[in-house]
């Protein structure tokens, strides 16, 4: 089952991002499995599927640390042409260092965890080229203002900082220079459930003040739903259901969705 | 018209106990490869394979190597460590560098042909006749933010600088000033990152658009690069937080009396200090002129304490 | 009269696969709705009031027909319609107005029921100033407008869902029971504004337990219950 690519559609607006036929295999697994998506300005598309399901090796396709078999992936963006699949890896460094932005699980990916919680968020801003250290620091702080990091511990280390927090550094990283795409790895998973509904607050928030285009991967259906304007079912690199967030919840076709949403509720 | 008949011997030289310069002809020719390359690719890192010299690894080296290849029995030589040209080691290779090739030395940076340095580059301006060899104990810029040497490359090769400016970024964030002194990482040419080896803060301008050719050489580390006449070199800074030298403007040395140089501090017994010229040749022509002998004193890069542009 | 809705053949079950089995819900609906129309569901508990109403917004799935919408941009069929069209559809023209509001976390009451407006393209001062006025015919005291929903009592949050669903004058209004548990000052503001939309047009699908309320804007009545025209006719239990 592919998610719109398909359906008639009247309202004229572009998809974002258009993934389509995504097929990647490692060995003798199929990770994803043909799997064809879009994206669209302003919304928030979510991945569910239990762990092995294929879709964080989805997203990190996304962020282009990993490379499919087959397929392509193209986002809508005024100098971003073609098939970014087949970009060089400094082409793709740069793109992913100024337009898609990622918020992983593990902050040790996303973060320096020994370097200042604002030269973390700096960092970005330097790849793309800021170099007066005055517009660094201010933009810094008030992206970490933004994903409400308290400002007080601006400069100090991930490593020093509660998991809540260094979510909130990854994020500010993310948001820092205004991505097209924001990504999101189970960017709750392994939090407090406090903490943890503090930080989907703050996404929530930031999602409504700034229109950004996320997609969010979670195995967590509360977080989805939070979240998500639609949502992709996967399982086994498939996606066997897509639909729009409360259709899934309330309307699930699929029997793994409809044991998936019945587990959890 | 009679034909010699080839043979081994009269198609190879004779043997001999010691090539030219110490190095043999292909390890010199390994080094001249190298040099072109480096030449060629301002800034870039080359890998050579740094042969055995009689001196241990960490002592120059490979500035040794570098001035092995160079060196022809007319090229005036001159050694200095830290400025100076009576330490211990730039005494011992100047005077090894004069035995294996028979070239005269100098300690006046104005006669040298080829100056092999430590740590310092000589108050005098040098011109497109000179070639200035530095030691380099460090090649790798990166190494402080990236201890994975193969990443290292990688990110020279796509210009990922990013960490280089968050290491200054941190510095002005902790300290309010950029700490690093010596070794101040700087872009080349526009496109790589170096190391200029760590000669101090003072001397990192002169290698912007210099007239003479600096060959910077690792021995231990097995890496050669270079900055051609006239190549661009740009301490990296922040276009907000203004480049700053050592404050030795109006410092006056003790002992020869000039002023406006990169001076050694030496501490007083009662707890003042005292500065000398660290260019040590250089003060020493102050000196001269001072009790009237004929000296030449050159052009410098510095005038009145100032960088002259 | 312009028709607004072309509702064919439309039908509605599950299959609940962990049971092996499908449950109908209703099969083949036909009717046509004109703007300004008052559509009143009735039928018994379970006959499909909601279900019908939720696979009109698209909630849910159905299995066969047509729900042809006249929107702003072109006839579409709200059964297949790209989800992107839906959901914006949703935001710009029909609504879906139930008891329950989905408050969020440090959002204030005026900002929920200006948000429909914002995202309509309106300006935030005059959103701002429609919200309070709304928070205000619906009787919600003006020291609350500034608190967050997340705390207030189920009648005050109810006030606020109501204000924020009816605020921006829709094409098609999906009423789900929106009077159940409403305090008699509050009705009678809903009532008045369901009027109001009506004249300028809203055509409207509505599910009440308690149609006395807005039987004079009734204009026609759909009864869902399978082969049971004749079941008593008690006002309070399913009309």
């Amino acid at each position: 089952m592919t998610l719109t690519l398909d359906a008639p559609r009247i309202v004229t607006t572009r998809p974002l991002v258009t993934l389509r036929d995504v097929t990647k295999t490692y060995g003798d697994v199929q990770a994803v499995t043909r799997v064809s998506a879009e994206v669209f300005p302003g919304e928030v598309l979510g991945i569910v599927g239990e762990s092995g399901s294929g879709k964080s090796t989805l997203l990190r396709m996304m962020n282009l640390e990993d490379t499919p078999d087959s397929g392509s992936y193209t986002l809508d963006l005024p100098d971003v042409q073609g098939n970014l699949f087949e970009l060089g890896r400094f082409a793709r460094r740069m793109l992913c260092a100024t337009k898609i932005g990622i918020v992983y699980q593990n902050p040790h990916l996303g973060l320096l965890m020994k370097h200042s919680s604002s030269g973390n968020v700096a960092e970005r801003l330097l790849i793309a080229g800021e170099r007066r250290f005055s517009v660094l620091r201010d933009k810094a702080r008030a992206a970490l203002a933004a994903s409400e990091f308290p400002l007080e511990r601006l400069d100090a280390p991930p490593i020093e900082l509660s998991g809540g927090m260094q979510q909130r550094v990854q994020l500010a990283k993310a948001i820092a220079l205004e991505p097209a795409l924001l990504l999101l790895d189970e960017p709750t998973t392994g939090l407090d459930v406090s903490v943890q509904a503090l930080v989907l607050d703050t996404l929530k928030r930031l999602q409504q003040d700034r229109n950004i285009t996320m997609v969010i991967v979670s195995h967590d259906l509360g977080v989805i739903r939070t979240l998500a304007d639609r949502v992709m079912v996967m399982r086994r690199g498939e996606v066997v259901e897509a639909g729009l967030v409360d259709q899934i919840f309330q309307d699930p076709q699929h029997p793994y969705t409809q044991q998936l949403v019945h587990a959890k509720l | 018209m009679s034909v010699t008949p080839q043979s081994l011997k009269t198609l190879s030289r004779a043997w001999e106990p010691m090539s030219y310069g110490f190095l043999d002809a292909s390890a010199k020719r390994e080094m001249r490869r190298k040099m072109i390359k480096a030449v060629a690719v301002p800034g870039c890192q080359m890998p050579y394979a740094s042969r055995e010299v009689p001196m241990a690894r960490g002592w120059g080296t490979g500035g040794l190597q570098v001035s092995l290849t160079l060196i022809r029995p007319n090229m005036r030589i001159k050694v200095i460590d830290q400025g100076a040209d009576d330490s211990v080691n730039a005494a011992s290779i100047r005077h090894f560098l004069a035995r294996v090739s028979g070239a005269p030395t100098t300690l006046d940076t104005l006669q040298a042909d080829l100056i092999q340095s430590r740590h310092r580059i000589p108050e005098e301006k040098l011109n497109e006749d000179q070639i200035l060899v530095l030691q380099v104990p460090n090649p790798e810029p990166l190494r402080p933010v990236q201890p994975n040497m193969s990443v290292a490359r990688q990110m020279h090769a796509d210009a990922d600088y990013g960490r280089m400016w968050l290491q200054l970024y941190e510095q002005i964030v902790r300290s309010g000033r950029v700490m690093q002194g010596a070794s101040y990482p700087s872009m080349v040419n526009g496109r790589h990152v170096m190391t200029p080896s760590p000669i101090p803060r003072w001397d990192v301008p002169k290698l912007n658009m210099a007239q003479h050719l600096t060959i910077l050489s690792a021995g231990r580390e097995k890496r050669i690069f270079a900055v051609p006449p006239y190549t661009r070199v740009e301490p990296l800074v922040f276009d907000d937080v203004p480049y700053k030298v050592e404050e030795h403007h109006d410092l006056t040395c003790s002992r020869s009396g000039a002023k406006g140089f990169f001076m050694n501090e030496i501490p007083q017994e009662d707890g003042s200090s005292a500065y000398e010229l660290s260019d040590s040749g250089f003060g020493v022509k102050h000196i001269q002129q001072g009790i009237g002998d004929a000296v030449t004193l050159g052009k410098t890069w510095y005038e009145n304490g100032e960088m002259v542009e | 009269m312009s028709v607004i809705l072309h509702v064919q053949g439309l039908t509605k079950g599950f299959t609940m696969h962990h049971l092996g089995s499908q449950m109908a819900a209703f099969s083949d609906i036909s009717f046509d709705l004109n703007a300004g129309e008052f559509l009143l569901l009735k039928g018994q508990n379970g006959a499909g009031k909601s279900t019908m109403l939720r696979t009109l917004y698209r909630s849910y799935l159905a299995q066969a027909g047509q729900v042809l919408f006249h929107s702003d941009h072109g006839v579409i069929d709200l059964l297949r319609a790209a989800d992107v069209d839906v959901t914006h559809l949703r935001r710009t023209e029909i609504g879906f107005v139930t008891q329950f509001l989905v408050a969020r976390p440090r959002v204030s009451a005026e900002d929920l029921v200006a948000e429909p407006l914002r995202m309509a393209g309106h300006s935030a001062p005059q959103a701002l100033d429609k919200a309070r006025y709304w928070l205000k015919a619906f009787g919600v005291k003006d020291s609350l407008w500034r608190a967050y929903p997340t705390t207030f009592s189920g009648g005050e949050q109810q006030k606020v869902n109501l204000a924020r669903a009816l605020i921006l004058p829709r094409k098609l209004l999906l009423l789900d029971e929106p009077t159940a548990s409403l305090d008699a000052h509050a009705r009678v503001a809903l009532v008045a504004r369901l009027q109001e939309l009506k004249q300028n047009g809203t055509a409207m699908i509505g599910v009440f337990h308690h149609p006395d309320d807005v039987e004079h804007l009734i204009d026609r009545v759909i009864d869902l219950t399978p082969d049971a025209p004749n079941m008593e006719d008690r006002a309070d239990v399913a009309v």
